[in-house]
């Protein structure tokens, strides 16, 4: 079975973590899944940082800033992953902006991830239909998911054809708005929350943008199957460091584990 | 081969709409919506209403009796210089706003490198009463406070982007930014020819009422309707786009652009898109880009505010696949001495920008018998500062 599947056939809500590769330090990659595993989380999506990430807000942005400051390239990442299988085996996602891979080579980056173990990309600006058309037999070839995402504004006609075409999971954008920590959820989003849950797609959802602390987390995680933090936890990291990693997991899934 | 774009949003292999799903239904909505409602009957009246009576169109295309004989050819000049708020830009954003409106916004957002485009949007904003905000980065906040002035007097909001370099490719990050965050009332003005499809289409259907001027005043003048070169420069191309538009599929017409390269092409200070970029994503559009080995989109220079951007236009970008148009890059060196050189011989102080146009003409000889179109896209007003600076006035 494919890792990400694996996840989503375990019980219970799944916790997945957004980091910028070479932030805060070129060499975190690693010690950063090290404790993220340790810490029980059950997807990890590594940040490929770009110097203009439309869909972010300034916490990512200031990260992918100083990753790439750090000297971080996508050959780097990929050196830093060469042996990452031998002792982490959550599933890892590579999210990233398309300009960089392009320029790497779309097959060539397939490659490299297939040869490290990563299991799948989210590339928030490669639309789903030029995936189809161009890229989802080289993305199969090497046995990686391309997930999509969907967003409150997002037809149900499209979230039908997003969900008929997904692997994986759908990735829900919580609001209209680009990543960024919020500190709770308004009726807006649970009624978006329930109105997906309704449809009774196929594909398992998980909610990102916005989630940040055990409130956020628990209400995304209500009618999803999980949710993914970013912003909130590059903060931590700049604030408190690896080695608090842990209490950070905690702290968000509180009485939930 | 069409060098127009297709039903896909491509301009051969470039175009496209490489955008994050939650712009979807806003670019989606445009995509169906403005073809049919700018040819409507009464969008058509409004727009053609206010081209005339409001912006000052048809502009003048002017023989250029002094320039022609120093360089012996015919040369033409396309006076956008005079159109209100003194460039191009406002043809763009008078079909926006229109559009706009028949679909409801009631929020307008822009993006602006040197100001033009940030003030022809708040203009056209004053004139509708509607709510608007540019982004500015930062670092051109502090190079252009008349501009910034103008965009207030008119009642915008200027947001400063302080994300990346802080120039127009951060504005244009964080005007999109602002569109995920308000999907719903907001209409996106982008000021050139890039962008997810149908912006770059979109921008040069409005522009494209130079050249569809042109066409009609060198019949006047010449008994033909087309030049034998067309001349503009390029930035992100929507002055050029709409020089060209109505001359990219007849190949008796020369096309020619004009790019800024800054200090020189291999100075690491240039914009010449053309000879330095590679095929690339930016802001949602296949293009040529500036950027590194790792596809980091990097930072360009030029003397000229307006041709500092690190991409080219989806068309502009097969233009020069293709081998339609012929590319030239020009110092910021050569570009200051035309701009005095046409002011001097014409009486017109043109943009620096425009000054690149003009510039060809010390290294590319045309025959006495052409007729050559230069695109005046816009006054130089806004540049007196960095002329002074250069010419020590």
């Amino acid at each position: 079975m494919h890792r990400i599947d694996q996840a989503f056939s375990k019980k219970g809500k799944l916790l997945s973590i957004y980091f910028s590769a070479g932030h805060p330090q070129l060499e975190d990659t690693l010690p950063i899944l090290t404790a993220l595993q340790k810490a029980g989380v059950d997807m990890v999506e590594i940040g490929l940082p770009f110097s203009d990430p439309l869909a972010d807000g300034p916490t990512i942005q200031e990260s992918a800033t100083t990753a790439l400051k750090n000297g971080m390239t996508t050959q780097k990442l990929f050196e830093q992953l060469q042996d990452v299988r031998k002792t982490i085996d959550v599933p890892l996602i590579i999210m990233g902006y398309f300009n960089p891979i392009l320029q790497y080579g779309v097959e060539a980056f397939c490659k490299k991830c297939a040869e490290v173990g990563i299991d799948g990309l989210i590339i928030p600006d490669l639309p789903v239909a030029v995936y189809h058309e161009a890229y989802k037999d080289l993305f199969e070839q090497y046995g990686l998911y391309n997930m999509f995402l969907i967003s409150p504004q997002t037809s149900e006609e499209r979230i039908r054809f997003i969900d008929s075409v997904s692997k994986g999971f759908i990735y829900m954008v919580s609001s209209a708005s680009v990543t960024g920590a919020q500190n709770s959820f308004g009726a807006l989003q649970q009624a978006y929350f329930e109105r997906i849950a309704a449809l009774a797609l196929k594909t398992p959802q998980i909610v990102g943008f916005g989630i940040s602390n055990a409130a956020t987390y628990s209400a995304a995680t209500t009618h999803a199957r999980g949710a993914i933090i970013g912003s909130a936890f590059i903060k931590f990291l700049e604030e408190k460091g690896i080695e608090e990693i842990p209490a950070f997991i905690d702290q968000i899934r509180g009485d939930k584990t | 081969m069409s060098y127009n774009v297709n039903e896909k949003g491509y301009y051969g292999d470039f175009g496209g709409a490489y955008i994050p799903e939650m712009l979807y239904p806003n670019v989606e909505e445009l995509q169906k919506n403005y073809k049919s409602i700018t040819a409507s009957p009464d969008f058509k009246i409004e727009f053609d209403q206010l081209l005339k009576e409001y912006v000052g169109r048809p502009t003048p295309l002017y023989l250029a009796k002094r320039l022609s004989e120093k360089y012996n050819t015919k040369i033409y000049l396309k006076r956008e210089d005079l159109c209100h708020t003194g460039a191009h830009k406002v043809n763009n954003t008078i079909g926006q706003i229109l559009l706009a409106k028949r679909l409801g916004k009631n929020r307008i957002i822009a993006e602006t490198g040197a100001g033009q485009h940030g003030v022809a949007t708040a203009t056209v904003c004053a004139l509708m009463g509607i709510q608007c905000i540019v982004y500015m980065g930062a670092v051109d906040i502090k190079r252009q406070a008349p501009n910034v002035a103008r965009m207030k007097m008119l009642g915008a909001e200027v947001r400063p982007a302080q994300s990346g370099s802080k120039t127009l490719k951060d504005a244009t990050n964080e005007a999109i930014r602002d569109w995920i965050n308000n999907p719903v009332d907001t209409h996106y003005i982008i000021g050139s020819v890039v962008g997810p499809h149908p912006y770059p289409d979109m921008v040069a259907r409005f522009q494209s009422v130079i050249s569809e001027e042109i066409q009609t005043q060198l019949l006047e003048k010449e008994g033909r309707k087309h030049p034998d070169h067309i001349v503009a420069c390029v930035g992100g191309g929507s002055n050029a786009a709409g020089a060209y538009y109505h001359f990219l599929d007849q190949p008796n017409v020369n096309i020619i652009a004009v790019e800024a390269a800054g200090k020189g092409i291999d100075t690491g200070a240039s914009a010449a898109t053309s000879v330095l970029g590679r095929e690339g994503i930016i802001h949602g559009s296949k293009t040529l880009l500036m950027q590194t080995p790792d596809g980091q989109i990097t930072e360009p220079y030029s003397i000229s505010a307006g041709l500092d951007y690190p991409g080219v236009g989806p068309m502009h970008a097969h233009l020069f696949r293709s081998g339609r148009a012929e590319f030239i890059a020009v110092t910021d060196d050569e570009a200051m001495t035309a701009g005095l050189e046409v002011s001097q011989l014409e009486g017109i102080i043109p943009a620096i920008e425009t000054a690149h146009a003009f510039a060809i003409l010390e290294q590319r000889k045309f025959k006495p018998e052409e007729v050559v179109v230069i695109n005046l896209s816009g006054r130089g007003d806004k540049d007196l500062n960095t002329y002074i600076d250069y010419f020590k006035l």
